[in-house]
C-alpha cells in the first residue's frame, strides 16, 4: 500500500529521516512510535507531499507519488493532526464535506455521507451539523476532524498524534472509536504517537523510530517479546513492561478449555491485564472464562498469566 | 407599523433616511436657514446642488477606497506568498510609518507634486487608504492558524483554494477594520479636499467658513456627518455578517 | 542547486528601477520666474554633472548595483551607507543647483524640488531602512543611522547650503510667522491634553470596571470618532456662537483656537478611555486576585499593580491621540485656529506651493516625532516591567 525505499529528508544540517525503508500493507493499523523529533511526524508529511524527501521513493497504491499532482495525492488520503485545524469559519456540515465538495459530489450525496460520519463517531447529525468549532469541546472537535479526514472514503488514513491534545477519558473513547472504525471499513491507517500504551492498543503493526531511522517493525507482542534493543526496551518502559505485555493478549489465548470455577465470568475478549485485576479485586487465582454470547468457555488460572506466550 | 419600528432602531436605515432628507431637502430648510441668521442675504449654499456635491464627494472618498482595496489587498496578499516574503519588511515599516503622517498634511504634500484639482485628491487619498489595508491585510492573512493552513493543504487544497476558501474568509473581518479606517479617514479628507481643487461637500463649509456664512458650514457639516454615521453603520452591518463563525458573535 | 541567480535584492531592484525611472521621466527641480507661477521643469541629466555634483550621484549610482552584488555583511553596509550618502546627495545637488540658478536668475524666481527628486529621494530613504533592516542592526544601531542621515540633511539647511531652495526662500520671508505658528501648533496640541486626560482616563477606568458603562460610553466617542474634523468644527459652530452671543465675556466663539481645543480634546477621548480600559483589561485576573490575598487595599491595587501593568497600552493610546492631535490642530486652522495649518491652507488658496509645504512638512515631522517620542516612552515602561518591548 505504501513503501518507502531509502529515504532521506534534512533540514539544513539535521537530518530528520535517514535512509528509512519501510512498507505498510493494505488494511493495516501501523503506527509510529519514538521519541519527539525523531521524525514521525516528517514520515507521514512525506506521505502526503507536504514534505518532499532529499532522496529515495515512496509509492503509493504502486505509483510513486513523485509523481503525482500533490492535490490529487492528498485528496485520495485522510489527514488529522494534533491541532485538528477545524475550519473556524464554516460549520461542522462545511467541514466534513470539504472534500468531497473539492471532488465535486454531488449535495445529496454529500449530506448523506456527512449524516453517516456524525452518526459513525457519536455525533448527533441534527444537533451538531450546522455547529460552529468554537462550539465544540476539544474531543468533539477532533471527532470532527476525523470524520472529515474520512469523508472522500479514503484508502489511507494518515493522523500525527491526532489524541495526544485530549484528556484520558475522552482519548480512550476515541481510541475505541478508531478501532472500530478500523475493523469496519478496513482503511490503511498510518497513526503517528509517542505514547506506548496507545500503540500497543491500536496497532497492527508498530514502527518505532529513533533519530530518522527505524529501529524496529513488528506487531506489538514483537515489540514487547523480542525488542531490539535498550531504546526500545525504554520505550516500552521496563517497570511497567509486564504489564504491557499482559494487555496485548486476549483471555482467550490462556483460557483452559472446559474447566470450571466460581465467580462472574470474564469475557473471553478481555485482556490479560484486565483478567489480573479482577483476581486481585476478588482475591481468588481462578476465574471462569465466557464467550461473547456468555456461553461458559472455561476458566483462567493466575500461573497462567505467568507463562511466556505459545509459540505454538 | 412594526416595519416602521424596525426602520427606527436600524441605525443604518436610519441614517440613509436622514442622509437622504438632508442632501434632497436642504433647499426646502431655507426658511429655517433665514430665520436663525437673519444677518445673512444668502442662507442658503446655492452654487452647487447638494446632490451632486454628495456624489462627487462619494466618488472621490469611494473612488479611492476601492483602488486602495485592491492594491492593498493584492499587495498584502503578495507579501504573504513566496515570492513576495522579500518585500515584507520593507512594507511593513512603510505602512506603520506612513500611518503617523496626517491625511491632512499628506494632502497638502500632494499638491506642489501632483498638482491642483480632483485626480491629485484621488491620487492621495488613494495613497493614504493603502497604508492601514496593507497593514490589515499582512495582519489577517498572518493570523490564520498554522494548523489550519496544514489541514487545507492536507486535505488537497492548491495554494488559489487555500487563500480563497480558508485564508480570506478568516482574514476578512482584520481585512474589514482596515479598509474601514481608509474608509472613514478618506471621507474626513475628501472634506478637506475641496481646498485642493476638488469638488465636495467640504466646498460650502470652506466657503461659508472663508465668507463667515455660517449657515454653509452648517449645511455642509451635517451632510458630512450623517454620511459618516452612515458609513460607520454599513461597516457595522458587514463586520457582523463576517464574523458570524466567531466565539462571541451575536 | 548551483543555478545561477544574477539578483541578490529584489527590494534594492524595485527601489533601483524607481530612480532610474524617476531620473529619466520626472522633473528633479522645477524653476518659476516667481513664487505663484507654475515653472519649468529641469530634469536631473540638465543639471550640470562635474565635479563635485557628478560626486553627489555616485551613492546613487553605488546602490543602483547593490542588487547584483552576493549578499553578505559588508553588501548590506554598504547599501545602507549609499542610501544614506544618496540621501544627503540628492539634497546636496538640488541645494547646489539653485544657487547656481538664482545666482543669474532675477530675485524673484524660484528653484523647488521636482516629483523626479522625491521619488528618488524615497527610494534612497527605503533603501537605507531596507538595508538596516538586512543588517539586522539593533536599536542603537537604527539610531545612529537615522542621526547621520539626519545630521547629513539637517547640517545642509543649517549651513546655508539649501538658501536658495524655494522652501527656505519661503521660510526666510516667513521666519517670524513660522516660529509663531510652530509654538501655536505645539499649544493647541498640549491645551487640549489635560482635559482630554481628565476626562478620558476616568471614562476608561469606568468603563472597565463596569460593562454598562462601557456599552454606554464607547459607541458615542466612535461615532465622535467617525465624524470628519471639518464637519465637527462645523457642527460645534452654532451652539458655540450662540453660547458666545450670550455671553460675550466668557472669551468663547465659534471660531478661533477654542472650539478647537473642544473638538481635539472629543477626538482624543476615545483613544484615550478605550485604551486605558484595554489596559486594565489585560491585567491578569490572578494578579489582581494575589494583590488582593496579600491584604492590598483597592487603592493600593490600583496604584501599585493595575496602574503600572496597564501602562503601556495606556502609553499606545497617548501615541495615537497626539499623533491624531498633530494632525487635527493643522485642520483647526480653517476655523482661525492658527497653527502650522494656517500657512497650509494661506499657501493653498493663494496658490502658493512654497507656503503649501512650509506649512504641511513641520506638520508631518511633528507628528512623527510625537509618534517617535512616545514609542521610547512605551519601550522604556514596558523595560521597566522586566518585558521586551513588542
Ligand atoms: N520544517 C522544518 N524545518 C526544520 N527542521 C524541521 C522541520 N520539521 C521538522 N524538523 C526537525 O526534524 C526533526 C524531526 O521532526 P518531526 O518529524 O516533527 O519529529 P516528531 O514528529 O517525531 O516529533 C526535529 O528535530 C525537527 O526539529
Ligand atoms: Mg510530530
Amino acid at each position: 500500500m505504501i513503501s518507502f525505499e531509502g529515504v532521506t529528508k534534512r533540514f539544513g544540517a539535521w537530518t530528520a529521516v535517514d535512509n528509512l525503508s519501510l512498507t505498510v500493507a493494505a488494511g493495516e493499523f501501523r503506527v509510529l512510535i519514538g521519541p519527539s523529533g525523531s521524525g514521525k511526524s516528517t514520515v507521514l508529511r512525506m506521505m502526503n507531499r507536504l514534505i518532499a524527501p532529499d532522496a529515495g521513493t515512496i509509492r503509493v497504491e504502486g505509483e510513486d507519488i513523485a509523481r503525482l499532482k500533490p492535490e490529487t495525492l492528498r485528496r485520495r488520503m485522510g489527514y488529522v493532526i494534533q491541532s485538528v485545524g477545524l475550519f473556524p469559519h464554516w460549520t461542522v456540515e462545511r467541514n466534513i464535506a470539504a472534500v468531497p465538495d473539492l471532488l465535486g459530489w454531488p449535495r445529496a450525496r454529500v449530506r448523506d455521507r456527512v449524516t453517516e460520519l456524525l452518526t459513525l463517531l457519536n455525533l448527533d447529525p441534527e444537533r451538531y451539523r450546522g455547529a460552529y468549532p468554537h462550539e465544540l469541546s476539544g474531543g468533539q472537535q477532533q471527532r470532527v476532524g476525523v470524520a472529515r479526514a474520512l469523508a472522500a472514503e479514503p484508502h489511507i488514513l494518515l493522523m500525527d498524534e491526532p489524541f495526544s491534545a485530549l484528556d484520558p477519558i475522552t482519548r480512550g473513547a476515541l481510541q475505541a472509536e478508531m478501532a472500530a472504525i478500523h475493523t469496519a471499513t478496513g482503511t490503511t491507517i498510518v497513526f503517528v504517537t509517542h505514547d506506548m500504551d496507545e500503540a500497543l492498543a491500536l496497532a497492527s503493526r508498530i514502527a518505532i523510530l529513533d533519530r530518522g531511522r527505524l529501529v524496529q517493525s513488528g506487531t506489538p507482542l514483537d515489540i514487547l517479546t523480542d525488542p531490539a534493543d535498550d531504546r526500545v526496551r525504554d520505550l516500552v518502559g521496563r517497570e511497567e513492561w509486564g504489564l504491557k505485555r499482559l494487555a496485548v493478549e486476549t483471555v482467550a489465548e490462556r483460557t483452559r478449555p472446559g474447566e470450571t470455577a466460581p465467580g462472574d465470568p470474564l469475557a473471553a475478549g478481555a485482556s490479560l491485564r484486565q483478567a489480573l485485576a479482577a483476581m486481585v479485586a476478588r482475591g481468588t487465582d481462578r476465574l471462569p472464562v465466557a464467550d461473547g454470547q456468555g456461553r461458559p468457555m472455561g476458566a483462567l488460572h493466575l500461573a497462567d498469566l505467568l507463562r511466556g506466550p505459545d509459540r505454538s | 407599523m412594526r416595519r416602521l419600528r424596525s426602520l427606527l432602531t436600524d441605525r443604518l436605515a436610519l441614517g440613509l433616511l436622514v442622509l437622504a432628507a438632508l442632501v434632497l431637502g436642504m433647499p426646502a430648510l431655507k426658511p429655517l436657514f433665514a430665520a436663525a441668521f437673519p444677518a445673512l442675504d444668502r442662507p442658503l449654499y446655492e452654487a452647487d446642488g447638494f446632490l451632486a456635491l454628495t456624489l462627487d464627494h462619494l466618488a472621490l472618498a469611494g473612488g479611492a477606497s476601492l483602488i486602495a482595496v485592491l492594491l492593498g489587498g493584492a499587495a498584502g496578499i503578495a507579501v504573504t506568498r513566496p515570492f513576495g516574503r522579500e518585500f515584507r519588511g520593507i512594507l511593513d515599516a512603510v505602512a506603520a510609518m506612513g500611518q503617523t503622517f496626517p491625511p491632512v498634511a499628506v494632502l497638502a504634500v500632494s499638491v506642489p507634486v501632483l498638482g491642483f484639482g480632483p485626480a491629485p485628491a484621488l491620487i492621495a487619498l488613494t495613497l493614504y487608504g493603502l497604508l492601514p489595508i496593507v497593514e490589515n491585510t499582512v495582519a489577517g492573512l498572518e493570523s490564520v492558524p498554522e494548523p489550519v493552513r496544514e489541514a487545507a493543504r492536507g486535505m488537497g487544497m492548491g495554494p488559489g483554494a487555500l487563500l480563497w476558501r480558508v485564508e480570506l474568509p478568516l482574514a476578512a473581518p482584520v481585512i474589514l477594520a482596515g479598509v474601514r479606517t481608509a474608509a472613514v479617514v478618506n471621507l474626513g479628507t475628501a472634506a478637506i479636499a475641496s481646498t485642493v481643487g476638488a469638488k465636495t461637500l467640504g466646498l460650502p463649509i470652506i466657503v461659508g467658513l472663508n465668507g463667515s456664512n455660517p449657515a454653509y458650514v452648517i449645511q455642509g457639516a451635517v451632510i458630512v456627518a450623517a454620511l459618516a454615521v452612515v458609513l460607520d453603520a454599513g461597516f457595522d452591518r458587514l463586520a457582523a455578517r463576517l464574523t458570524r463563525w466567531r466565539p462571541n458573535a451575536v | 542547486m548551483t543555478r545561477l541567480r544574477p539578483i541578490h535584492n529584489r527590494v534594492a531592484l524595485l527601489l533601483a528601477a524607481m530612480t532610474v525611472a524617476a531620473a529619466l521621466a520626472l522633473p528633479f527641480l522645477g524653476f518659476a520666474p516667481n513664487r505663484l507661477l507654475s515653472g519649468k521643469a529641469i530634469a536631473l541629466g540638465a543639471v550640470p554633472g562635474a565635479g563635485w555634483s557628478g560626486a553627489a550621484l555616485l551613492p546613487v549610482a553605488l546602490l543602483l548595483a547593490v542588487p547584483f552584488l552576493r549578499p553578505g555583511r559588508a553588501v548590506n553596509a554598504l547599501y545602507v551607507g549609499a542610501g544614506v550618502l544618496a540621501a544627503a546627495g540628492l539634497v546636496w545637488l538640488a541645494g547646489q543647483h539653485a544657487a547656481l540658478l538664482a545666482a543669474v536668475a532675477s530675485p524673484a524666481a524660484r528653484t523647488s524640488f521636482g516629483a523626479g527628486f522625491w521619488v528618488m529621494e524615497a527610494a534612497a530613504l527605503l533603501a537605507v531602512l531596507d538595508g538596516v533592516r538586512r543588517l539586522g542592526l539593533g536599536p542603537a544601531g537604527r539610531v545612529a543611522v537615522g542621526v547621520l542621515a539626519a545630521a547629513l540633511i539637517g547640517g545642509q539647511f543649517a549651513a546655508g547650503h539649501l538658501d536658495q531652495l524655494s522652501i527656505m526662500r519661503e521660510y526666510a520671508n516667513q521666519r517670524d510667522v513660522f516660529a509663531g505658528a510652530v509654538l501655536r501648533h505645539a499649544a493647541l496640541v498640549a491645551a487640549a491634553l489635560p482635559p482630554t486626560l481628565l476626562i478620558g482616563v476616568p471614562l476608561g477606568i469606568a468603563a472597565q470596571r463596569s460593562a454598562a458603562v462601557g456599552r454606554l460610553v464607547f459607541p458615542v466617542l466612535n461615532v465622535v470618532q467617525t465624524i470628519p474634523s471639518i464637519a465637527l468644527f462645523g457642527l460645534l459652530l452654532a451652539p458655540l456662537s450662540a453660547l458666545a452671543a450670550a455671553f460675550p465675556g466668557l472669551g468663547i466663539g465659534g471660531v478661533g483656537p477654542v472650539p478647537a481645543v473642544i473638538a481635539l480634546t472629543l477626538y482624543s477621548l476615545l483613544p484615550i478611555a478605550r485604551n486605558t480600559a484595554a489596559g486594565l483589561a489585560g491585567v491578569p485576573e490572578p494578579v489582581r486576585e494575589a494583590a488582593r490575598g496579600i491584604g492590598m487595599t483597592p487603592r493600593q491595587i490600583f496604584w501599585r499593580v493595575e496602574a503600572p501593568l496597564a501602562l503601556p497600552v495606556f502609553l499606545a493610546g497617548l501615541r495615537i491621540t497626539l499623533v491624531q492631535a498633530v494632525g487635527l490642530a493643522a485642520v483647526a486652522a480653517l476655523i482661525g485656529a492658527g497653527g502650522l495649518g494656517a500657512i497650509m491652507f494661506q499657501g493653498l488658496f493663494a496658490n502658493a506651493l512654497d507656503l503649501v509645504l512650509l506649512g504641511a512638512v513641520p506638520v508631518i515631522l511633528l507628528a512623527v516625532a510625537a509618534d517617535a517620542a512616545l514609542k521610547l516612552a512605551s519601550a522604556l515602561a514596558l523595560s521597566r516591567l522586566g518585558r521586551t518591548a513588542a
